[in-house]
């Protein structure tokens, strides 16, 4: 016990800054998978059949493989043909191809999702739109959005949880996240080795948000309740 | 004149002819009913009149302006398919209503749109934008009214019963002003005991020489309401005539056989 509260503080810093880091990769990666999601999702209806069938290739891949082989591929690929990383040296390298790969693997996932919604709204939704003279812009804007998001909030849900937990993939290069952090105790790092309860102290953190994310996102699907 | 004429209009689905050589025309303040079996093509007839599908053959005049011709391969833009639409107003069988919406905000989506589209509204300032959108609601409320539905304005489609709903619909497809209403079977997706409602607006309507064309199962109803009917039958007009003379004094040997199962 003695030795615990010793340590507490060292270690409670340094993985407050690990789960920092952790916090910058998921709210990254929503912010840029979410739109980049819609893009691919649009690009796989697309009439242009070279488009859609290229992407859908695209989502085939990046939903069939793991997502951490994605971001070894992603971190080590480019300096293996071009002799130099192209990501630069050090965490902000290692994190810039988290999130490259992370944003990828997500919109492909989120993609599937948005066009499961859209197919759900019922053709006449936008007929009635069409034959109000809507342009095909405002009949999405106007009328098939909302309904859409209302049916993709539960999916996307499930999705930003199971995102909280996958950022720690990242430790497979290296990225300095809240388990590379809690791990650092076990190699010896501030004065401190060989100790495993910093790691499993980690679990704290990612139970306090996955709850704090499960409160907020019931409360959007409660909002989106209104109608039916 | 005559504000719908449609001649020889054709229509087919890859092998299946639908519809084949229709025509007919609608005189200004009268009421049309289409009347025939399921799968004789009169869904697919209203559709062509506004557009969700495209004839391949015929051509379709509005107020003696052509509006549709199947040997003009020119490509319309949207904004000129948007105002051709506009000349007909469509109450669909479910309804679609906008789920999202307040019946009220159901009636006044598109009128709101387009207003916002207009040169003066963007040009106005504030309180001419302001008391622009008001007009747009006060119209929104009037056929509500005429609806029988004013204290319904602000529930949201799911809040409404069926007939109600298919009451909104048609508020929501005379907003803008068409010159021709379409009624697909405006009733069948209804209980029987809500159909009565709804037919009594049509009715109300017909009254006050709305220009319609109403595609429905109630004999009665089409006899009563409607000035002229059309019999289909397997993608073609068997018999046109005045609704009484047809409903009741059929001549074509199908017309008669069609109508035999409704007088049972
Ligand atoms: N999009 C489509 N693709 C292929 N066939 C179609 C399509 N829409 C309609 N049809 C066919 O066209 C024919 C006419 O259909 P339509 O819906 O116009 O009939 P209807 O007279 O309205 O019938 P109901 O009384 O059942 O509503 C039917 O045989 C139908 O199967
Ligand atoms: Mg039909």
């Amino acid at each position: 016990m003695q030795k615990f509260l010793e340590q507490w503080p060292t270690v409670f810093n340094a993985l407050n800054i690990g789960f920092l880091q952790t916090l910058k990769l998921f709210a990254v990666t929503l912010i840029g998978a979410l739109p980049l999601g819609l893009l691919i999702c649009f690009g796989t209806m697309s009439k242009i059949k070279p488009v859609s069938m290229i992407l859908k290739l695209v989502v085939w891949v990046v939903r069939g493989t793991p997502l951490m082989i994605q971001l070894l591929i992603i971190y080590y690929f480019p300096g293996l043909i071009f002799g130099t990383s192209i990501w630069g040296s050090g965490e902000a390298g290692r994190f810039t191809a988290s999130a490259v790969a992370f944003v990828f693997n997500y919109a492909c996932y989120f993609s599937e999702i948005y066009r499961g919604g859209i197919a759900a709204v019922p053709i006449g939704q936008r007929e009635a739109g069409l034959v109000l003279g809507m342009t095909k812009k405002q009949i999405f804007g106007r009328i098939t959005l909302l309904q859409m998001i209302k049916r993709i909030v539960p999916p996307i849900s499930n999705e930003v949880i199971t995102l909280v937990k996958d950022t720690s993939l990242a430790r497979i290069i290296a990225l300095q996240e809240i388990i590379w952090a809690g791990q650092s105790f076990l190699k010896g790092s501030h004065g401190i080795a060989g100790e495993i309860w910093p790691l499993f102290f980690t679990a704290i953190y990612y139970l306090l948000f996955t709850g704090v994310l499960t409160i907020l996102l019931g409360k959007l699907e409660k909002k989106l309740e209104f109608f039916r | 004149m005559a504000v719908l004429e449609v001649k020889n209009i054709e229509k087919h689905f890859g092998d299946t002819k639908v519809l084949n050589d229709i025509s007919f025309s609608l005189e200004r303040g009268s009421a049309l009913a289409i009347i025939g079996s399921s799968g004789s093509g009169k869904t697919t007839l209203l559709r062509c009149l506004n557009f969700l599908e495209k004839p391949d053959g015929g051509e379709i005049f509005v107020n003696g302006e052509k509006i549709f011709d199947a040997g003009d391969t020119s490509k319309l833009s949207e904004k000129e398919l948007r105002a051709r639409r506009l000349h007909f107003g469509l109450v669909f069988q479910n309804f679609n209503l906008f789920p999202q919406y307040t019946a009220l905000q159901n009636v006044t989506l598109a009128e709101e749109l387009f207003k916002k589209e207009e040169e003066g509204y963007a040009a106005g300032n504030k309180e001419y934008r302001k008391a622009e959108l008001k007009k747009v609601q006060q119209h929104g409320m009037e056929l509500l009214e005429k609806m029988g539905l004013a204290e319904r304005a602000n529930h949201y489609p799911h809040q409404l019963s069926g007939g109600q709903q298919q009451r909104v619909a048609i508020a929501r497809a005379l907003a803008l002003n068409p010159d021709i209403l379409l009624f697909d079977e405006p009733t069948s997706a209804l209980d029987p005991e809500l159909t009565g409602e709804v037919l009594k607006v049509i009715r109300s309507l017909a009254d006050q020489h709305t220009t319609m064309i109403i595609v429905t199962h109630e004999m009665a109803f089409a006899r009563d309401v409607a000035d002229s009917v059309i019999f289909m039958d397997g993608g073609y007009i068997i018999e046109q005539g005045p609704a009484k003379e047809v409903i009741e004094n059929p001549k074509m040997e199908r017309t008669k056989q069609f109508l035999s199962h409704y007088n049972e």
